[in-house]
């Protein structure tokens, strides 16, 4: 079972003076996956240029609660709220940018065909120029017109992470965006979460790994 | 956001063409059996081809269905399409209507040449031809719905079969009602509109049930 | 009187007030069975065409009313969970179809029972017997579909979608099969077109419907009990209810 949220210890270097507008509030989750009872009584509220890492073993229920945030399958009990608002429908979504562990990637289609229908289906639509800049600071410089089936797992993970570069929805929720990816893919990413905090964005992530983001220090979940 | 999705479903569908073609292969077997099984006397074959043309088509309907979303959902790009800030309806009448395109329109082309070997007149054919043009974009809306609501299981397309067949067999009286009152003399106006009307209907219905079906099943 | 539906709707207090009625159910079924079986064989007169071999419709009607009037009751329980999101609606549909497609069976039965010595063959493609086919095939497809889906929640849901689409289709299902069959056999000969009934059948056949519900409602609680037992196991009534069991 798990605990409710720990939050970071009192002084933190990034919180702005006042408690930042909490734009994300979760309110007793109980999530049950078949017959299992994952977490009950699950709390928390996420302001703007907050980063929260959801931790705990394999099986803790972690996605699960991801999709609950995202709202693709609605808790046992407990409720969600975005910008005081049920999390739910078109103008939820609008904010959200939600990277499952499936990467989304077409085989058939190349990873510029991939980036722009995921960008247009997000109502985010690219240019060709920004659609291969994004893809080239991911490292797919001149693989950008090849099917995606001859990538490499961690070459389409990078077309799935595209799409972080871009992003301009403030809600990210990332489950484990960091598999399969080298050193410098990995700092690619944290410097870019730490962009999207600056900028007043808010992440949810689970991870096995370390997560540095510079600049940041994350606030923690633990699930068991 | 329509034309996207139908853009897109279609260029998968061109890179994967081998899909699409067994399709239509199944369709012109399946209706080449039946003057096997039965017979080769051309009065008896010229009573059953609307039957036979209609039945097959609707088996090779329901054999394509599983592509409307299996994929999508195996990659993750389904999760995406349900996170979209777009109506999820819309999304899938986009995959519908490409579906329709890729597996049904061609066997609607395809069923006047099969019509042919049944000796079948010139208007009859033409009646055939149109009747599958009302009738295969209704089977493409329900078979949507039963896609949807199998999505991921075991017994996947067998399953599939059970639940979309019953819902299928308005389309098939009425379409192959409409040949076959032309052959008895009478006009195939009623059966036609009655098809119409079917396919407006489910046009309206089909995609919404289908998206809510969709979020049941990624729950 | 303002009862608490709710209450009753909670696993713990339905178990045991249910329970306590199905003997009743049971009870009233039985003695309206003998009631319209007495009625049908021994009552209602010899009909002048068909004999006494149309006795058999005394079952077969009945039992085709049952399967209709249980898939609609089976589509609004199920449409109930949908939308309320309570457990005991979707339960209740679960529980009531086995005995839909039941009496559907039997219709289909004994209306080729009733068929092969009024028209001389087993099966009819008439509008009536058609269409019951048909519901057997959605019956089939409900209960397949809730039986394949392990996650309790996504097969009451799903099962509540289909049978919401087949009550919708039955109505189009019913006009398209009798438009066919209009059509192809002209002067059709109906086995449900009976002569002017005599009352006494009307009486038998409203008698043997009504002990067919209760009994259908007798079933479907005892069903419903045991799926209640299954989903919940996990709660401390259900694990008391097992204990007492020997």
């Amino acid at each position: 079972m798990a605990q409710e949220a720990v939050s970071s210890p009192a002084s933190t270097p990034n919180d702005p003076a006042d408690r930042p507008n909490t734009m994300l509030e979760a309110a007793h989750l109980t999530c049950q996956r078949g017959e299992r009872t994952l977490f009950t009584n699950l709390s928390f509220t996420l302001g703007a240029g907050e980063l929260l890492q959801v931790a705990g073993p394999n099986g803790s229920g972690k996605t699960s609660l991801l999709k609950l945030l995202c709202g693709l399958s609605p808790p046992v009990a407990g409720e969600i709220h975005w910008q005081g608002a049920p999390a739910r429908g078109e103008d939820f979504r609008r904010h959200l940018f939600y990277l499952g562990h499936q990467h989304a990637v077409k085989e058939e289609l190349s990873a510029l065909e991939n980036l722009h229908i995921s960008t247009d289906l997000a109502g985010e639509p690219l240019t060709d120029e920004e659609a291969l800049d994004a893809l080239e600071r991911m490292g797919l410089a001149g693989r950008e017109h090849l099917p995606a089936k001859v990538l490499s797992q961690g070459q389409k993970r990078r077309v799935a992470l595209a799409r972080l570069l871009v992003s301009k929805a403030p809600l990210w929720i990332l489950d484990e965006p960091l598999t399969a990816l080298d050193v410098g893919a990995v700092d690619l990413i944290q410097s870019r979460l730490a962009e999207h905090l600056a900028h007043q964005g808010m992440v949810v992530v689970t991870t096995h790994q370390a997560l540095h983001v510079p600049g940041v220090t994350p606030r923690r979940i633990d699930l068991e | 956001m329509l034309i996207t999705i139908i853009r897109r479903d279609l260029l998968l569908a061109y890179r994967r063409r081998s899909d699409v073609l067994t399709t239509l292969f199944f369709f012109v077997i399946v209706v080449s059996l039946f003057p096997l099984g039965v017979g080769p006397e051309m009065k008896t074959l010229r009573l059953i081809a609307p039957g036979v043309v209609w039945v097959a088509a609707l088996l090779a309907s329901m054999l394509s269905l599983n592509r409307l979303f299996a994929a999508d959902y195996q990659d993750g790009t389904l999760e995406q399409m349900l996170l979209a800030p777009q109506p999820l309806a819309l999304i899938v009448l986009g995959k519908i209507v490409a579906h329709w395109l890729v597996s049904g329109l061609p066997l609607a082309l395809m069923a006047p040449v099969l019509g042919m070997q049944f000796d079948l007149p010139p208007e009859a054919l033409a009646i055939l031809f149109f009747a599958l043009l009302l009738g295969t974009p209704i089977l493409s809306l329900i078979g949507a719905i039963g896609a949807a609501l199998t999505l991921g299981l075991r017994g996947g397309g067998v399953l599939l079969s059970l639940l979309v067949l019953p819902l299928y067999i308005p389309a098939l009286i009425f379409g192959a009602g409409a040949v076959e009152s032309y052959i008895a003399g009478v006009s195939p106006e009623g059966h036609l509109s009655l098809l119409g009307a079917l396919l407006i209907l489910t046009g309206l219905t089909a995609p919404w049930v289908t998206a809510v079906a969709l979020r049941i099943a990624m729950e | 009187m303002s009862i608490n539906w709710f209450k009753y709707s909670s696993p713990a207090t339905f178990y045991p007030l249910a329970g306590k009625l199905i003997p009743w159910f049971y009870g009233l079924a039985a003695m309206l069975t003998i009631a319209g079986l007495y009625i049908s064989f021994f009552v209602a007169p010899t009909d002048a065409t068909q004999g006494e071999s149309y006795r058999i419709i005394f079952i077969h009607v009945p039992a085709a009313w049952m399967s209709m009037f249980i898939y609609l009751v089976m589509a609004m329980w199920a449409g109930l969970g949908l939308v309320m999101n309570t457990r005991l609606s979707s339960i209740m549909a679960q529980a009531l179809a086995p005995t839909g497609a039941m009496f559907t069976f039997v219709a289909l039965i004994t209306g080729a029972f009733w068929g092969k010595p009024t028209w001389g063959t087993w099966w009819e493609w008439d509008a009536r017997m058609t269409s019951e086919l048909i519901l057997l095939f959605l019956y089939i497809g409900y209960m397949s579909l809730t039986a394949a889906i392990d996650d309790v929640r996504r097969a009451d849901k799903a099962g509540a979608i289909l049978a919401l689409v087949g009550a919708v289709n039955v109505p189009i299902i019913y006009f398209s099969v009798k438009w066919w069959n209009t059509l192809h056999q002209g002067a059709s000969v109906s086995l449900t077109r009976a002569p002017s009934m005599a009352k006494t059948m009307l009486l038998g056949m409203l008698i043997m419907a009504i002990a067919a519900w209760m009994y259908s409602i007798a079933v479907a609680l005892s069903r419903a009990r045991l799926l209640m037992l299954e989903r919940e196991k996990s709660t401390v009534w259900a694990q008391e209810v097992l204990e007492q069991k020997p």
